[in-house]
């Protein structure tokens, strides 16, 4: 399997922590975003910044969704911005998006998390 | 990220993703396999009743009997025939390939029942392969057969991330569904494995992603295989005259 090569860097803004994804995430990205959800403090919403993802793979995927039942069980919004069209269809067939609410922009994400 | 890059990685999101889809739609089949799933929507993890479960099971093989990729490829090539007896999964005719439906009609242990449900392929590459179930399947969520190398061996595995799809599947699973899900798999990869002439001893690790129920999803259970193949069963008799009578009007 496709050794880890993506990068979770988390910033504050407000009761929102927005966590910039770059490279390749896949299963072997697990530590690393964990350790990145690990230090999103005491927020309310966690926004995931997609623009600079390169490709994500179905084991990637399944992250997210270990990473949506950690959110939700600290009673955490999760949302996304950043997605490519290809990913956005992505989240539709997976139907991840009933889960992680899609936006345009991180304006648009941060507003929708009630951190702007 | 550079040009080039972005080309590679439009190439590989083009070939390894299922193109999206809206409801299944089932290739042509043999007639002996029962088609339940056409026209359902995919279901994943986050669309299910019951607790959320990450089963993970191993089996390492030398390296010098098969590589990753030529196990996969195999894996992917003959998938149903590393099956357990009694279970059928018609692959669909093209092979494991993303975007297809693949049906499978499998036995329940201890009755003459047979449960009629499918799975769409979601992604394949050369070391992996994901399933993804349709609703009403038993269980909401999609299992990802891989294999790498690790220390001089070849690990293929089979990783689940699912929930029961509904309460009447949530009971089953207490009810010894899990040991049938465990034995389902851990039979897989001993008979993969003996296809490359090795003996495996396989490594089973279970997570309880999430201990709360979705019990807002109770009404999944309108569509459950296990409703819809027993009403597909009783009505096989129906079914039968109603060919009789079309032989007979047509001569």
């Amino acid at each position: 399997m496709t050794e880890a090569t993506a990068t979770f860097d988390v910033r504050r803004h407000g009761r929102a922590s927005v966590v910039d994804i770059r490279g390749d995430v896949t299963a072997a990205s697990e530590d690393v975003l964990m350790a990145a959800y690990n230090d999103v403090g005491d927020v309310s919403a966690i926004v995931l910044n997609f623009a600079g993802l390169d490709y994500m793979n179905s084991g990637g995927i399944g992250l997210l969704v270990t990473l949506l039942v950690r959110a939700n069980r600290r009673s955490q919004q999760l949302l996304a911005f950043g997605l490519s069209d290809h990913y956005r269809q992505i989240f539709e067939l997976t139907r991840l998006d009933e889960a992680v609410s899609i936006h345009d922009s991180e304006s648009a994400a941060l507003s929708a998390a009630g951190a702007d | 990220m550079n040009e080039l890059n972005e080309e590679r990685a439009a190439a590989r999101d083009a070939t390894n993703w299922a193109k999206a889809v809206s409801r299944l739609d089932v290739s042509e089949m043999p007639e002996e396999a029962v088609n339940l799933v056409s026209g359902k929507r995919l279901a994943g993890p986050i669309q299910g009743f019951g607790k959320m479960w990450q089963k993970t099971y191993q089996a390492a093989l030398p390296r010098e009997a098969v590589s990753p990729q030529d196990l996969i490829s195999t894996w992917k090539q003959d998938f149903p025939s590393f099956w357990p007896d009694g279970n059928r999964f018609y692959a669909p005719l093209t092979g494991i390939e993303p975007g297809e439906v693949a049906l499978i009609n499998a036995r329940v242990p201890g009755s003459s029942m047979t449960l009629s449900t499918g799975v769409m392929v979601l992604y394949a590459d050369e070391e992996s392969f994901t399933l993804m179930t349709p609703q009403g399947h038993m269980f909401a969520g999609w299992i990802t057969f891989s294999a790498t190398e690790r220390d001089g061996e070849t690990v293929a595995q089979a990783q689940v991330l699912m929930r029961a799809s509904d309460p009447i599947f949530e009971l089953g699973l207490m009810l010894g569904g899990h040991a049938q899900e465990d034995q389902l798999w851990n039979t897989t990869l001993t008979n993969l494995a003996r296809h490359f002439d090795v003996d495996v001893d396989v490594d089973t690790a279970v997570v309880c992603v999430d201990k709360k129920r979705q019990w807002s999803r109770w009404t999944n259970v309108a569509q459950s295989t296990a409703i819809w193949s027993t009403v597909y069963t009783l009505g096989t008799p129906f079914r039968a005259v109603r060919r009789w009578a079309g032989r007979v009007r047509h001569g």
